[in-house]
């Protein structure tokens, strides 16, 4: 059977440091955070009352009103980063081109339309179900930003949904390179989205103590691998890539950035919200990428680390590359962009793609910012403070989920 | 409240809750074929119109509608009987 070769030609991203991919890059070099305080929403009653949302906001730049509003927020994200990605892949179909059989998307998302979910039950509580909307059922279901996509780009290939909590978008990318593999499709958007800024998300993850409760200092308190971290920021945002067979992107002159190559995944098998001690499921999925790819640990540059600020992740994930790297792990740049960006969940690992692969092309290693007071258990190099030059054959994103779900991507040079 | 004024809020409903241009609101324009309102829209549209105009829409009656027109005689019987 042939070898069909995947590779990532468009890229695209909207999240709390930039409305695209070019903005996010420069705010992630320059060691920018895109947390403040919550907007969005009354916090005052919250624990955690920071967030890192999508400043100014306009959805009618990118469609009609009358679209928009049938859409959630996270579906509108999406959009927003798919759309992006497209062009930059110059990929655009018109409705008949028989083309558009061959492309498709594959979304995911932590938790699907929850503002929407959260305006629905008020209605449904306070005046009765003959006052739901129509639109409540399509904006909330989290296969809604795929729909959308394809009802609006004319993909009418293959087209699902991975709802994996915080890894939900590194499988979709590592679910969509299978698809191409396996000769369903030759083009795919892949990404993941959340908008789950909203006073139910807000107090539900608070009252898992997953949130930083640091309110008197937002743009520090995504502090990942510090030994003053408390947990993760919540914002909101999308990523989004464009996956293409290598053949068929080489045939039409494509801009390649990257190579798919390896995608590891793993379930931790021991708690709902806490990682399992000692990292071996996080080790696995690591080591299960560097097969898929085909390489051996010491040939890996750098690590885009899940790193989420919680005391938890932090310490486990390190001890998980010490696992699968040994002393190679002290040797290569680790960092996590999320000291910036916050955390967006399903849109996690699509935006860190996107750092990861920018980061190979550039030659770069964004910084974790806010690592001031190194905890000794995270005795790791993790970039602190500034970006480093770094030349990058092989870069490898981690994303692990609520309910043990852990996902290692691997891309390399074109 | 009269015809006119029925109609103008009416539209001003049609732009402001379903987002309709309103150079396209004529009182003969059909809601589907015209105005692109689909199924759900009109479910929306009904809403609007009860929760505006304080009156009660049964779902047969609601049935009927086909035209901007339309709409604005069935508010007009309702608020009239």
């Amino acid at each position: 059977m042939n070898h069909r070769r995947v590779v990532v030609t468009g890229l695209g991203t909207i999240n709390p440091v930039g409305g695209d991919v070019s903005a996010t890059w420069n705010a992630l070099i320059d060691g920018t955070s895109g947390i403040g305080p919550v907007t969005l929403v009354d916090a005052s009653d919250l624990p955690s009352k920071i967030a890192g949302e999508v400043d100014g906001f306009d959805i009618e730049a990118f469609m009609p009103r009358r679209q928009a509003r049938r859409m959630d927020r996270f579906a509108q994200f999406f959009w927003v980063a798919a759309a992006e990605a497209l062009a930059d892949a110059k990929i655009a179909y018109e409705e008949d081109d028989p083309e558009t059989y061959r492309a498709g998307v594959v979304v995911g998302s932590g938790i699907g339309g929850v503002e929407t979910f959260e305006q629905e039950l008020r209605t449904l509580l306070g005046v009765g179900p003959h006052r739901l909307s129509p639109f409540g059922i399509p904006k909330i279901i989290a296969n809604m930003a795929g729909g959308q996509l394809s009802i609006d780009f004319n993909l009418f290939g293959p087209n699902t949904t991975v709802v994996t909590a915080c890894a939900a978008s590194a499988n979709a990318i590592g679910d969509a390179a299978a698809i191409i593999q396996r000769g369903s499709a030759d083009v795919m958007v892949a990404g993941g989205s959340d908008a789950a800024i909203t006073r139910f998300a807000m107090g539900g993850f608070s009252q898992a103590r997953a949130l930083s409760r640091r309110n008197d200092d937002p743009e520090g308190a995504s502090r990942p691998f510090d030994a003053e971290r408390d947990g993760f920021v919540m914002s909101e945002g999308a990523g989004a890539l464009v996956l293409e067979e290598r053949e068929h992107a080489l045939a039409r002159g494509a801009t390649v950035y990257a190579e798919m190559l390896g995608y590891g995944m793993s379930a931790d098998g021991y708690h709902v919200t806490l990682p399992r001690p000692g990292g071996g499921g996080a080790a696995r999925a690591m080591q299960s990428a560097l097969d898929d790819a085909g390489i051996r640990a010491e040939q890996l540059s750098y690590i885009n680390a899940h790193g989420t600020s919680t005391a938890a992740n932090d310490a486990t994930e390190t001890i998980a590359i010490k696992t699968v790297f040994g002393e190679h792990a002290y040797r290569m740049p680790i960092s996590s962009t999320k000291s910036m960006t916050g955390h967006l969940l399903g849109g996690a690992g699509a935006l860190e793609s996107v750092a990861s692969i920018l980061a190979m092309r550039d030659g770069v290693v964004p910084p974790t910012i806010n690592l001031t007071h190194p905890d000794p258990e995270c005795d790791l190099d993790y970039v602190p403070g500034e970006a480093r030059n770094v030349e990058i054959e092989f870069v490898m994103t981690n994303s692990f989920g609520f309910g043990g779900h852990n996902v290692a991507l691997v891309f390399g040079r074109p | 409240m009269d015809r006119t004024e029925i109609e103008s809020k009416l539209v001003d409903l049609l732009v402001d809750e379903l987002g309709i241009e309103r150079d396209a609101i004529t009182p003969d324009a059909k809601f589907e074929e015209d105005l692109d309102v689909d199924s759900l829209g009109v479910v929306e549209l009904l809403m609007a119109l009860e929760d505006n105009f304080g009156v009660k829409i049964p779902d047969e009656e609601a049935e009927q509608i086909t035209t901007v027109g339309e709409a604005i005689d069935l508010v007009e019987t309702k608020l009239n009987s």
